[in-house]
């Protein structure tokens, strides 16, 4: 088979395509776990809670995809990645899917019985599926950005010598809650749009004003410590960006304030940093000024920057190694072959348009704002 | 060295939660398939009973659904949390399928089930038979790219070792797709979820007959279930995954031990219908044989042999010294990528070099190892023989019992029967067995592939991350209380379902409109 690009620049092309994964997962089911994460809160009575679990039913399922096809993407393209890190991160990982398997059950379970305590159970497994992928996903970020304790071997076997406990130093935790905020925002962006004018959309709102000044705060503060603390990695001597995927043949070492290093060299990326601070912004101003698609542009905005100005600032290293200068994953050596690469790009070049025209038609079918009388009503809503 | 516990713990692990997602998924395979019929017969006809019919069983589908959803998210993950070096050896390869899977059938099944379950007043009729033919067809497709996937770790074609990256990389991605084995498991598998959803929804029906409830639902689900489970029956047992043992040292191995076939027999051999097989001894003692028969379905001629598993063993301990050979040779390149007669010596051995990765369990460095340690890993080759003989012959036994079932279910539904109180106790009873067969069915499938994660490349015990066994021990217990808890909660919600049987639905519109829509036919709490 004759490849059309040469092996970097499908590396490139696939890091991007990592990033519009998780910035998929982000903009999708980021507002289902928000939503889920405000849903005890905003929610005082059985019907209003009912009004949040609807405005997120008919679509979280698809949503969530997004999650398992950037489990199966980063496989695929980045399987040092999805070793390293997976096991690495082991009883996060095994919280974060805790959470996650919380969620069908509670969205389809919650309402087969009328009890109150059922339901109020299930109310809580919801609130623990959203909030807890939010803030482990934001933690798991702030300790990529710290590097993570792991080593290869000369088999390419990972090991891992960091703890749990470990994983929550204050960088990581401000990382978690930056997630958070800007996922709860998120979702306040969405009950914004999908509910009807009421105390539900009124509570969303006044908890999406408070996340958004958070992210936006917590977020400038990230950037900030980047600045002044003493966090980065850069590259000793050079990576052949063609060469094989082996990690072991580049060095990196601990450098503070590298993160910031590739905004000076590409001026243009200054654009997601920006973008992650004007966001929440624009979602205040809209819930402000009672604009509510502004509401969402801005919320998926704070996304959009946040997790490309992170990718961008650390660009070419996905995980970097705090304990072993020649085990880092870079763009260069953690990729799979350039044969796989190139099958896997045609595959997404002709199955992401059909996902998204799909995807889009049953958002157009759901169109609509959930009323009460629907909720009291309509014998197929949750 | 390697942990033995951290594997075995491992390896506990993953049986459990793929065990355990596999009790929802062929109810969902079948189900959805089931769905689509009785709603094309809606769609067809018109008869609003149809659309009863469909949303009760659709009902049932949602509920068992979102738990192999919930599961499935496990799966996908556990690859890497648990089988970290596993992932990194062979992820060129496998991970392709599952995120193809992903991208093709997760994305259509979750995207288009949202809709079958809200959408059935903001479609049209054809419309929502859309959504439910989507849901079947999604479901389906993601049970065929993960048994490519699967299909590779018993038969790995299209790929080869890179020792520049120290993994598999893929060579020819179409061997990989069109796999012969991964194809036969396909159809293996997906018709032994049909099997049991129809019966499944046989038991049910049969239960409401017995009842004397819900008659005109129930005969309608007897019919469509009889004829559906008859040709899903057939399917499983003449389309079994016989056809891809030739194929590999590993795949003889497994079916020698699937039959405790210890020496070659002249061809054809014969089908031992019984018998004590003994690990230890060597031998299966008690044999009851019918003459010729396995030599026919395994090699479909008179002349063809069956390899026996000694002389498989042997084999073994002649491609173990060759893949010292590689070994060696990838520990030179390792040095020096440029080292011609290493790089020479690995090109003529490479297709053994998972052979000398055997003796990591019992050596460091497989160089270093001895004759008896080479006969030792030579024989760790063979699986558990009798385990994987008594399973399969439970599995086959069943796979046969449900034709004679589905048949005589057809008898009494063609000539309109349905008060034979025999049959439809029968019927209830047999609900347990199709879950019974197919977990049967991965375990036979899984161990025999044993030792090997990936047959003649990795060896199990080499795939798992270096975790300690406390971590793993949490998480063993964490699945098992979590999932212990949904499957009371599931089998509850089953139940009370069933229990209470179809509803009438009348129309609802979404938009407010007062006089076609009685506030009066509706409680506050949702019939869903």
């Amino acid at each position: 088979m004759t490849i059309p690009f040469d092996y970097e620049t499908m590396r490139l092309i696939w890091w991007v395509l990592m990033g519009v994964l998780l910035i998929g997962f982000a903009l999708t089911d980021g507002f289902d776990l928000g939503s889920a994460s405000l849903l005890p809160f905003v929610g005082r009575t059985d019907a209003e809670r009912r009004m949040v679990i609807n405005a997120i039913g008919p679509t979280w399922e698809g949503n969530q995809v997004w999650f398992i096809l950037g489990g199966g993407a980063i496989f695929a393209a980045w399987p040092f990645v999805y070793a390293v890190s997976f096991s690495g991160f082991y009883i996060a990982m095994f919280l974060v899917l805790s959470a996650f398997i919380l969620r069908p059950v509670g969205f389809k379970y919650r309402s087969k019985k009328p009890d109150p305590a059922w339901r109020a159970r299930w109310d809580w497994a919801l609130f623990v599926g959203g909030f807890v992928p939010a803030l482990v996903f934001g933690v798991a970020v702030g300790n990529v950005l710290q590097g993570v304790p792991f080593r290869l071997d000369s088999d390419m076997r990972s090991f891992y010598e960091g703890t749990l406990l470990g994983l929550f130093s204050p960088f990581a935790l401000l990382g978690g809650l930056v997630s958070v905020a800007m996922l709860v925002l998120h979702g306040a962006g969405w009950l914004t749009l999908k509910l009807e004018d009421g105390p539900v959309r009124d509570r969303a709102q006044r908890f999406g004003q408070v996340a958004a000044l958070a992210a936006f705060v917590l977020y400038a503060l990230g950037g900030v410590w980047l600045a002044m603390g003493d966090i980065g990695y850069r590259l000793v001597g050079t990576v052949d960006p063609l060469g094989p995927s082996n990690p072991r043949m580049a060095e990196a070492a601990h450098a503070a304030g590298a993160w910031l290093a590739n905004y000076g060299a590409h001026p243009w990326m200054i654009l997601a940093p920006l973008l992650g601070l004007a966001g929440p912004l624009v979602a205040l101003l809209g819930i402000r000024g009672r604009k509510d698609v502004l509401v969402f542009a801005g919320s998926s905005m704070a996304n959009l920057g946040i997790i490309a100005s992170v990718g961008l600032s650390m660009f070419p290293f996905i995980l970097p190694s705090s304990i072993d200068a020649r085990s880092s994953l870079l763009v260069w050596n953690a990729s799979s072959s350039h044969t796989t690469l190139f099958i896997m790009l045609l595959v997404t070049l002709i199955f992401l348009p059909i996902v998204l025209a799909y995807t889009a038609w049953a958002y157009k079918v759901m169109f609509g704002r959930i009323t009460t009388r629907d909720v009291n009503l309509n014998p197929d809503f949750y | 060295m390697i942990d033995m516990a951290v594997v075995e713990l491992s390896r506990l692990q993953f049986a459990l939660t793929a065990l355990y997602h596999f009790l929802f998924v062929p109810l969902t395979l079948g189900l959805s398939f089931i769905l689509v019929i009785t709603e094309s017969v809606y769609v067809i006809t018109d008869r609003p009973i149809w659309r009863d019919v469909t949303r009760f069983w659709g009902k049932l589908f949602g509920i068992n659904f979102v738990l192999g959803v919930a599961t499935g998210l496990t799966m996908e993950f556990e690859f890497g949390t648990n089988w970290a070096y596993y992932s990194h050896y062979v992820g060129d390869i496998f991970g392709a399928p599952l995120a193809i899977e992903g991208l093709m059938a997760f994305f259509l099944e979750a995207t288009f089930v949202g809709l079958m379950f809200f959408g059935w007043d903001r479609l049209s009729k054809r419309g929502h038979l859309l959504t439910t033919i989507m849901v079947a067809v999604g479901s389906n497709l993601s049970a065929l790219w993960i048994l490519i996937a699967n299909g590779w770790m018993q038969h790995p074609t299209g790929a080869v070792f890179n020792p520049e990256t120290m993994r598999m990389e893929v060579s020819n991605f179409k061997d990989v797709l069109f796999n012969p084995v991964a194809q036969a498991k396909f159809v293996h598998t997906v018709s032994a979820g049909y099997v049991c959803a129809a019966v499944f929804v046989l038991g049910v029906s049969c239960y409401y007959l017995l009842r004397g409830r819900h008659i005109e639902l129930a005969k309608r689900s007897f019919t469509v279930a009889a004829a559906f489970g008859l040709a899903s029956s057939l399917s499983v047992v003449v389309l079994g995954d016989e056809s891809g043992y030739a194929l590999t040292d590993n795949q003889q191995m497994k079916l020698a031990a699937m039959e405790g076939m210890w020496e070659t027999e002249k061809a054809p051999a014969g089908l031992t219908l019984f018998g004590i097989p003994s690990n230890s001894a060597h031998e299966t003692a008690y044999e009851i044989k019918v003459p010729y028969v396995l030599g026919l379905i395994a090699t479909r001629s008179l002349s063809g042999e069956v390899a026996g598993i000694v002389p498989l063993v042997e084999r073994a301990d002649y491609r173990i010294r060759q893949g010292v050979i590689a070994y060696d040779a990838v520990e030179k390149l390792k040095v020096n990528r440029n080292d011609l007669a290493a790089r020479e010596a690995w090109e003529r051995h490479k297709s053994d070099l998972g052979y000398a990765l055997l003796l990591k369990r019992f050596v460091a460095d497989p160089r270093q190892a001895d004759d008896a340690t080479i006969e030792k890993a030579a024989w760790s080759t063979v699986p558990n023989v009798p385990a994987l003989f008594f399973m399969f012959r439970i599995m086959a036994g069943l796979g046969f019992f449900f034709i004679v079932f589905f048949a005589t279910a057809f008898a009494f539904s063609v000539r309109r029967r349905f008060d034979r109180k025999w049959f439809l106790r029968a019927a209830v009873l047999a609900m347990p067995l199709p879950w019974l067969a197919i977990e049967i069915g991965w375990l036979v499938a899984e161990l025999g592939r044993q030792p090997w994660a990936v047959d003649g490349v990795l060896p199990t015990f080499l795939g798992a991350s270096s975790l300690t066994t406390t971590q793993i021990w949490a998480t063993i217990f964490g699945f098992t209380a979590l999932y212990g808890i949904m499957a009371v909660i599931e089998v509850k919600l089953m139940l009370s379902t069933i229990r209470h049987g179809p509803e009438v639905y009348e129309g609802y519109e979404g938009q407010p409109s007062p006089e076609r829509a009685p506030a009066t036919t509706f409680t506050a709490i949702p019939a869903e």
